[in-house]
């Protein structure tokens, strides 16, 4: 291998091991056996595993998909919530999975905690581990902190993350996939719309992954060139700046919220102009195939994306998202913690 | 002292020497190659059979970490470790605290040189007042107190008017401007080469166009001012093409890049890995592919380190909390050697770019001759150096650790005397 290629292998960073090479081509996410023990991003997990996750979800709903089958594969364990930028809808939707799951839970508020004394990231993980977590759930603004967490803080506990900058919210895109095969079904015959602020959302990234995985066909990003990041044909998506023409004969449309940051960014004029070209109006929802349907993650800001009837409409399934949500945390958390248990099985029997 | 260098293989990239010959030093001098001077006794002998004798390496922009930033090393501790790298004359940064722009921190910073660093350092002072870009530094107080050059560092002078006129004054004076390019408001909160990595780990991009308008501008006022200017730190295709264009019409501009920026590119960011974290960015692999380019013709006549060690714990943070920066000057000699193995350079232009080439920027330094200080590096080429099995910068902060690469330093010399032996 010419030098040059061999010193493109990533080492990462840790004073202990300063001497050793991490291989970064082993997954972080994954133990030995290939099963999940943390759940940082849809980045390169197999299909399996992904559908695994939306089958353990479907499994925990019950039959007229309004609640929860309880259960105790969480018994006696912690989980902690921490969360360092607000959040109230994943944060209780992550609570009430743990608790439905008989998990203790613990929620970290983090502006009132020792971090805003000057403790590092490093140090209040640390030491919530030493409090004997078992498992952290972690909302945090810079993009790559779940896997700053999982690789350098905390390897023995499992780390879900529930978003991380811009880069990912990899349960927001399972509990969106597990919405489209119980509604839609077979993702192989669909068309799959993803609308607005593609720039800024992880919610975006984490969708066009696992569409991408599940083998959905046709997906497309409808957004105004400055808020489309660059590269994004890596996802094998098709983009659009036209609205009508996007979301023609679509299937599913996901729409995503727009910050009042973007106007001042210089990202956009108004809030008017934006909703003319790309708000889902009833309108534009005859576009679509007459029995397609609406998703948004939430918190949705009528008359900015979405025109109030639409949300409240039948073909929306905002609020089903949210059931869904419970579901698929309950499988993340429980197979995490499978994952976990697992590894250090194997760990001390070779020992 | 009376030293002799035996059998070593000298290349002198300024002179075109290649050839086996003895080396001998007196009052750390070269006073003679090949044969001895009549009745000329050495006190040491050296046996450098199997080696190559190149001057010291010359690096363009190494962090001394003082004063201000103690925890990350010292002079003593970041020289100590260029020497191991080969170095025999580096520039420090003017990016310490308080910023190197009054004759005192230069001063300050040239007494501890003289009792506790193992290289000559050359420090470069800041062109404006905290690099603010609005008041002039006393240019010729601090080329007094012994700078060879006036920055930017990496912040942008927004004002065309200010960098005009402060390239009118170190004109009049004859002094060098050092120039980083990156257009402020292109720049501002991004950590990673605007490009499909950045986009997919989530993290705000710097376009490359942030490098090529800045420069295109600096370049042009260079041009009005006719000031001697060296471009650093380029890491885009099109700034090349940019410094090529202008040495074509004749402009005297000089350029490096950063020894890292040859070898890695923004792929090495997939895992979030604090390491690669430096300002400004890893780019492209087209980048890369332009700037050895340039490298390999002499556009680019300089390669230099950039050298930044950080403390551990500034590492040991998301991503966009940690500080940007590579340590490498340690491995400045190896790691370079690495492009001599992949073929991009021969041997002797190698060793240009790394002596001749960077003190052509205007630092005495880089020769290989009779009556030259005795500032040597004698290389092993083929041994290898196993990076981090010693460490001697402050800095941790290294993607190279672990990595086998070619060649060894088996002594420096400043002056005829040896600094580092290994």
């Amino acid at each position: 291998m010419r030098s040059s290629a061999r010193l493109l292998r990533p080492a990462a960073y840790n004073e202990n091991t300063a001497m050793t090479l991490t291989d970064a081509k082993r997954p972080l996410q994954l133990n030995d056996l290939g099963q999940l023990r943390h759940f940082l991003s849809l980045d390169s997990l197999p299909r399996e595993l992904l559908t695994e996750i939306l089958d353990t979800a479907d499994a925990f709903l019950s039959e007229d998909a309004r609640s929860m089958r309880r259960g105790t594969q969480l018994q006696g364990r912690t989980v902690c919530n921490v969360f360092f930028e607000n959040s109230t809808r994943t944060r209780t939707t992550f609570e009430l999975a743990a608790k439905n799951l008989s998990a203790d839970v613990i929620t970290l508020n983090v502006s009132t905690s020792s971090t805003s004394k000057g403790e590092t990231l490093f140090d209040t993980l640390r030491n919530l581990e030493a409090m004997a977590a078992d498992i952290f759930v972690v909302r945090h603004a810079d993009s790559g902190a779940a896997h700053f967490i999982a690789e350098h803080v905390c390897p023995n506990v499992a780390v879900i993350n529930g978003g991380d900058g811009r880069h990912a919210h990899p349960t927001q895109g399972m509990l969106d996939m597990l919405t489209i095969r119980r509604h839609k079904g077979a993702f192989e015959n669909l068309s799959v719309a993803i609308v607005g602020d593609i720039l800024h959302s992880r919610v975006a990234r984490s969708n066009m992954l696992a569409l991408k995985t599940l083998g959905c066909p046709d997906i497309r990003v409808i957004a105004p060139k400055t808020l489309m990041p660059s590269g994004i044909e890596q996802y094998g998506v098709r983009t659009f700046s036209d609205m009508d023409e996007g979301l023609k004969d679509v299937d599913v449309v996901i729409m995503l919220r727009l910050q009042r940051e973007r106007m001042q960014g210089g990202l956009l004029p108004s809030q008017g102009e934006y909703y003319r070209l790309y708000g889902l109006t009833e309108q534009r929802l005859q576009l679509m195939k007459p029995v397609a349907i609406v998703m948004h993650p939430g918190p949705i800001n009528r008359g900015v994306e979405i025109e109030s009837a639409v949300a409240d409409g039948p073909q929306s399934v905002i609020l089903n998202q949210v059931t869904y949500g419970i579901a698929i945390r309950m499988a993340v958390l429980s197979m995490a913690m499978q994952g976990q248990l697992a590894q250090r099985q194997l760990e001390g029997d070779a020992k | 002292m009376k030293i002799s260098i035996q059998g070593a293989r000298v290349i002198d990239p300024a002179s075109g020497l290649d050839q086996i010959q003895d080396i001998h030093i007196h009052c750390g001098r070269i006073i003679a190659l090949g044969a001895a001077p009549e009745g000329f006794i050495a006190a040491q002998t050296l046996n450098a059979h199997g080696l190559i004798a190149a001057p010291g390496l010359v690096d363009l922009a190494v962090s001394l970490c003082e004063p201000g930033y103690g925890r990350r090393g010292s002079i003593a501790s970041e020289t100590r470790a260029a020497a191991a790298g080969g170095v025999t004359s580096l520039c420090c940064t003017p990016d310490t605290r308080p910023v190197l722009d009054s004759a005192t921190v230069a001063k300050g910073i040239l007494d501890k040189a003289a009792s506790q660093a193992s290289t000559r350092v050359y420090p470069v002072a800041a062109l404006t007042r905290n690099f603010e870009g609005e008041q002039l530094s006393e240019m010729v107080a601090l080329r007094d107190a012994g700078c060879v050059a006036f920055s930017n560092g990496l912040a942008q002078v927004s004002s065309a008017r200010v960098l005009r006129r402060a390239m009118e004054y170190a004109a009049t004076f004859d002094l060098t401007v050092m120039l980083k390019c990156q257009d402020a408001s292109l720049a501002e909160g991004g950590l990673a080469h605007e490009g499909p990595t950045a986009s997919f780990l989530g993290l705000q991009g710097i376009p490359a166009a942030a490098e090529t308008i800045a420069l295109a501008r600096d370049l042009q006022l260079v041009e009005l001012t006719g000031v001697r200017a060296h471009f650093s730190q380029l890491t885009a295709a099109g700034s090349v093409q940019l410094i090529a264009d202008a040495q074509a019409r004749g402009l005297p501009v000089t350029a490096d890049v950063a020894l890292y920026q040859l070898i890695l590119t923004d792929e090495a960011l997939t895992g979030f890995s604090s390491l690669y974290h430096v300002q400004p960015p890893l780019r492209a692999l087209a980048d890369r592919e332009a700037l050895r380019a340039g490298v390999q013709s002499g556009v680019i006549q300089a390669i230099a380190s950039h050298h930044q060690p950080h403390h551990h714990d500034d590492k040991l943070a998301p991503f966009g909390q940690t500080e940007p920066g590579i340590s490498s000057v340690e491995l400045l000699l190896p790691l370079a050697m690495t492009l001599v193995e992949d073929g991009l350079l021969d041997l002797p232009t190698l060793l240009a770019r790394l002596t001749s080439g960077p003190a052509s920027a205007g630092l005495p330094a880089g020769q290989l001759a009779v009556g030259s200080p005795a500032d040597l590096v004698l290389i092993d080429p083929e041994a290898r150096t196993l990076a981090g099995s010693e460490w001697l910068s402050g800095g941790r902060n290294c993607p190279f650790h672990g990595h086998s690469l070619p060649g060894a330093v088996r002594y420096t010399l400043r002056g005829g005397e040896v600094v580092h032996q290994a």
